[in-house]
């Protein structure tokens, strides 16, 4: 099949394996990085920013070789980038594509921005629960203290 | 519930019969407690808790809530161990709450705690299979403090139900008064919030009214009209330290101040609550007046504490 490929497209390198992380907002990206420990992977990682979207203006994209995560680990990234769509790569197919899935509990992510929180003083992980689904508003378990997901201290 | 993330694995089931937020407990079980704290007040001394060790652990001092307690353990026939400030404990060699509470659990059959950290009552219960009261955390949550003003409320008004409930002073951080909301939210409550701007009731337990079908209105002024139409005025102090303008707190200090000439034509059955301590928003001369509660108030949470002790324990009070 031959086609002509320009240069701008070869920048992005197709993936055999693994897992495509798209639609990413692009303020978000290297909180979405940082939240799925994309820096402890050693398989080839290719991140880009600042592309551009239909949807989103500016989108950011993560794409992991030969990893695919637990659904729970890329749902955690729906606090940040509710509009992120997972692909699937088997073989350079898509063999599946869903909408990241907002959990109603976020554990061991969100760090509580209240100091007096019990959490912020024990050896213990946070817990919050989301309250509001529409603008993504979470509090915390222990103190209740309540904030907007684009607010949260990661 | 149950839990089975690998982010969560260390967490257990909470134990049902600790007591954390006044929002544990519904309709039914705060008048199952209000009538076990009637038996109380007319019998206080039960050997309920015969072999009982509880501890009593105030990581941040306490005098009236820790006393009440403690009182409400010996009048119950059981025993006390603790401590009643952190500063000499093993929390101070920087031991974790966690470790702290499971040494007690080997001790104890039930732990009563006050803490400085808001959530800590409720991490203990998820680190321990004895049940935990909440004496306070913090800002946070003191249902006992809750549990007392409803049995006071109750005793005073003979009911719960359809009730005027005026709130003066501190309703921005004053805890008792946003737990006091959650629980009258069976009983067809109407709501007064009297406050300066600054001090208002926070959006969050407006919106909790408005869910709930609660009625409430908001006013600055402390005024007659308001005083006249409540069966219960529930006053709170305003701290200087919640002000970032100084200038602000002296200017509103003492607008919400009562005195005995502001009752002369309030209801009959109107009785003024006040969590104590207070310092000067209720004048000394109202407690002679036959509407001042708030010391009987206090003793009232004697007895509403031996209730949620037995509770807490499992023990039925017949009788």
């Amino acid at each position: 099949m031959t086609k002509t490929v320009s240069k701008s497209e070869l920048a992005v390198a197709a993936l055999r394996n693994g897992t495509v992380i798209d639609h990413i907002p692009s303020p978000v990206l290297f909180k979405a990085v940082k939240i799925l420990g994309i820096e402890n992977i050693h398989t080839a990682v290719t991140i880009g920013n600042n592309l551009d979207s239909k949807r989103l203006g500016n989108k950011g994209i993560i794409k992991v070789a030969d990893v695919f995560f637990p659904e729970k680990t890329l749902n955690r990234i729906a606090l940040i980038a509710p509009s992120a769509v997972i692909n699937i790569i088997r073989d350079y197919e898509v063999v599946e594509k869903f909408p990241v899935s907002l959990p109603d509990t976020i554990v061991g992510l969100v760090k509580c921005g209240n100091p007096k929180c019990i959490t912020n003083n024990e050896p213990m992980l946070t817990r919050f629960h989301v309250v509001d689904r529409e603008d993504v508003t979470i509090s915390c378990h222990y103190c209740s203290h309540t904030v907007k997901s684009t607010d949260a201290i990661i | 519930m149950q839990w089975n993330s690998p982010f969560n694995h260390h967490f257990t089931a909470m134990n049902t019969k600790s007591l954390v937020s006044i929002s544990d407990i519904g309709r039914e079980e705060i008048m199952e407690l209000l009538a076990t704290a009637r038996k109380f007040e007319e019998k206080p001394n039960r050997r309920l808790l015969e072999g009982k060790v509880v501890a009593t652990l105030f990581f941040e001092p306490s005098t009236r809530t820790r006393l009440s307690f403690e009182t409400a353990v010996n009048r119950l026939g059981g025993r006390v161990i603790g401590f009643s400030d952190a500063s000499n404990t093993s929390t101070s060699k920087g031991e974790t709450l966690k470790d702290t509470i499971k040494m007690v659990s080997n001790y104890a059959d039930l732990i009563v705690m006050r803490h400085h950290l808001e959530g800590a009552a409720l991490y203990a219960t998820e680190v321990t299979e004895v049940p935990v009261i909440n004496a306070g955390d913090g800002a946070h949550q003191h249902p006992s403090q809750t549990m007392l003003d409803l049995y006071s409320i109750y005793k005073t008004q003979g009911r719960l139900e359809n009730l005027t409930i005026t709130l003066v002073g501190d309703l921005k951080y004053g805890r008792t008064v946003h737990s006091l909301i959650m629980a009258m939210r069976w009983f067809n409550p109407t709501f007064r919030f009297v406050a300066c701007k600054e001090l208002g009731m926070p959006e969050e337990y407006k919106a909790f009214c408005r869910d709930n079908g609660i009625r409430f209105t908001e006013h600055v002024d402390f005024s007659p009209e308001v005083i006249n139409s409540s069966d219960i005025i529930y006053m709170t102090r305003v701290q200087r330290e919640r002000f970032a303008d100084i200038m602000e707190y002296e200017r509103v200090k003492d607008l919400y101040n009562l005195n005995a000439a502001m009752l002369g034509e309030a209801r009959e059955n109107m009785r003024i609550l006040h969590p104590l301590p207070r310092v000067n928003e209720i004048a000394l001369d109202v407690d002679d007046n036959p509407h001042a509660y708030y010391f009987d108030q206090a003793r009232n949470g004697l007895y509403a504490r031996e209730a949620l002790i037995c509770r807490s324990l499992g023990i039925d009070v017949t009788d």
